[in-house]
């Protein structure tokens, strides 16, 4: 197994500084926008975005929700190990708001496909968009792009791409693993 | 940990303690999803689940049938009352007729005990025991623990009384094992003629004073008295029943602590618990009932993810 940085602690931070303006530019005030990470990962990216656009660029009341697709997975029974699930935390309703996707990496589409659906149990949202930290080009099962992305990677099928946190690894990085 | 240590859910008896902890972790995820606007998750839709009513239940089999169908299951309904089983037919032929046509997981009550370890030796389905006779009847014990869980943070260390007709309740004995496999300690109460000779054998405490029990108590879990069950009579009469054993709020208010109340139902009132205590703060009788629908659920997830495509 060997590994590669992608991307390291500045850069990831230049990148964050960089989705969150182009967030601004799109949802001005975020009056009729929310942010949802999807778990498990999307949750870090997420969290760490609505700092930065409530410290930084000192937008007020950012509404912030995490959601679990694991119930809405199109692989259940397909694996060996049974799909756990994680917590999901959106304490307001979708109905009629923008709402931005929130994820590390895209790869095969399947987990925002997955998302799609499971956010309709929470309101009719008036559009959705996509924003991830890491785009697998040339990965994908599904029609599915984002709307804002971090950073284009191409990485072949035995190549994984590992996105580190402080809040859970202990720094900021992106690595390209080769398995 | 992140798969059941069993194929079937027969009885308490077959599990481990990180089965139950599994169990309530998966629980708490769909409590959460039953409390969305839109409270369905398509996980099972192509688990196709028969639910098996050989005897008569309205709670357990609502609430069965909500959590498949909040899985988005296909589910067939069938009762003994208006079946082929009047006309001669065998439990394993009968239920042989239903799984070919391609049913997957079985929900069965039975009034005879281990009619559910039989079914699961002698058919190709995941067997869901929702009550066999006086035996066990796993659900309700679990979405209990859950409860007392939910109310008290934890069961280890937890005081549980458990008044009544042990004699002839499944989900007495359900309850012991679950709570002792959590760590709780466990007390019956009742008249002499409903405890089982011997019960003190599976490490429970015996006590045929209700004060004392409900003095020595975190939690006391009422049952109904079976009366459809016994075929002699075990006590004088409902009345001096209730003198001794029934609970109520001038009872409750004597006693040094605040205790909670549950019931597995049907609630008898006046006879086990009066109406005041049915009803108050105390009690949590309704959150047993929702509790059962997460818990059903969780089962019914953990044990489909093991039927394999």
């Amino acid at each position: 197994m060997s590994q590669k940085v992608l991307l390291n602690a500045k850069e990831v931070n230049i990148i964050l500084h960089r989705l969150a303006c182009q967030l601004i530019e799109n949802h001005n005030k975020f009056s009729d926008t929310v942010l949802i990470g999807i778990q498990p990962r999307g949750k870090y990216l997420a969290n760490r975005l609505a700092k930065i656009l409530e410290n930084d660029y000192k937008i007020k009341d950012i509404k912030l929700g995490h959601l679990d697709i694991t119930f809405f997975r199109d692989d259940f029974r397909r694996g060996e190990k049974t799909l756990e699930a994680n917590t999901t935390e959106i304490n307001f309703l979708v109905e009629n708001k923008s709402i931005v996707f929130i994820d590390d990496v895209l790869y095969t589409g399947r987990s925002i496909r997955a998302a799609l659906t499971a956010i309709q149990s929470f309101g009719r949202p008036n559009e959705i968009e996509l924003l991830t930290l890491i785009d697998r080009r040339f990965s994908r099962h599904l029609p599915i792009q984002p709307n804002y992305r971090g950073r284009q990677v191409d990485a072949i099928n035995n190549e994984t791409v590992k996105v580190n946190w402080k809040e859970n690894q202990g720094e900021d990085s992106v690595y390209l693993v080769n398995n | 940990m992140s798969e059941l240590s069993v194929n079937h859910l027969l009885g308490i008896k077959y599990l481990n303690q990180q089965d139950i902890q599994l169990i309530f972790e998966t629980a708490d995820h769909f409590k959460e999803v039953i409390n969305r606007p839109i409270k369905k998750v398509p996980s099972l839709r192509d688990i196709t689940i028969a639910n098996l009513f050989f005897e008569n239940s309205t709670r357990t089999k609502l609430s069965f049938e909500l959590a498949e169908k909040r899985l988005s299951a296909d589910v067939i309904n069938f009762s003994a009352s208006q079946s082929s089983v009047k006309k001669g037919e065998t439990l394993i032929d009968t239920v042989n007729n239903i799984l070919s046509m391609k049913v997957d997981m079985v929900v069965m009550r039975h009034p005879n005990p281990g009619a559910g370890v039989f079914l699961s030796q002698h058919v190709n389905a995941s067997i869901i025991n929702a009550g066999d006779g006086a035996h066990e009847h796993p659900t309700q014990a679990l979405l209990d623990s859950y409860s007392i869980r939910e109310r008290l943070g934890n069961v280890k260390g937890k005081n549980v009384v458990i008044v009544g007709d042990i004699l002839h309740s499944r989900v007495a004995l359900s309850n012991i094992y679950a709570l002792q496999l959590q760590g709780a300690n466990v007390m019956v109460c009742g008249p002499k003629t409903l405890i089982p000779k011997y019960i003190d054998k599976l490490g429970v405490k015996v006590e045929t004073n209700l004060r004392k029990a409900l003095n020595w108590c975190d939690v006391a879990n009422m049952l109904r008295v079976q009366n459809e069950r016994m075929d002699i009579s075990y006590f004088p009469s409902t009345r001096e029943y209730t003198q001794q054993f029934g609970v109520n709020k001038a009872l409750l208010n004597s006693l040094d602590k605040e205790i909670t109340i549950m019931h597995p139902g049907p609630i008898n009132r006046g006879v086990e618990i009066t109406s005041d205590v049915a009803d108050s703060k105390q009690a949590i009788i309704l959150d047993q009932v929702q509790n059962g629908v997460a818990i059903r659920m969780a089962v019914i997830y953990l044990l489909a993810s093991k039927i394999k495509h």
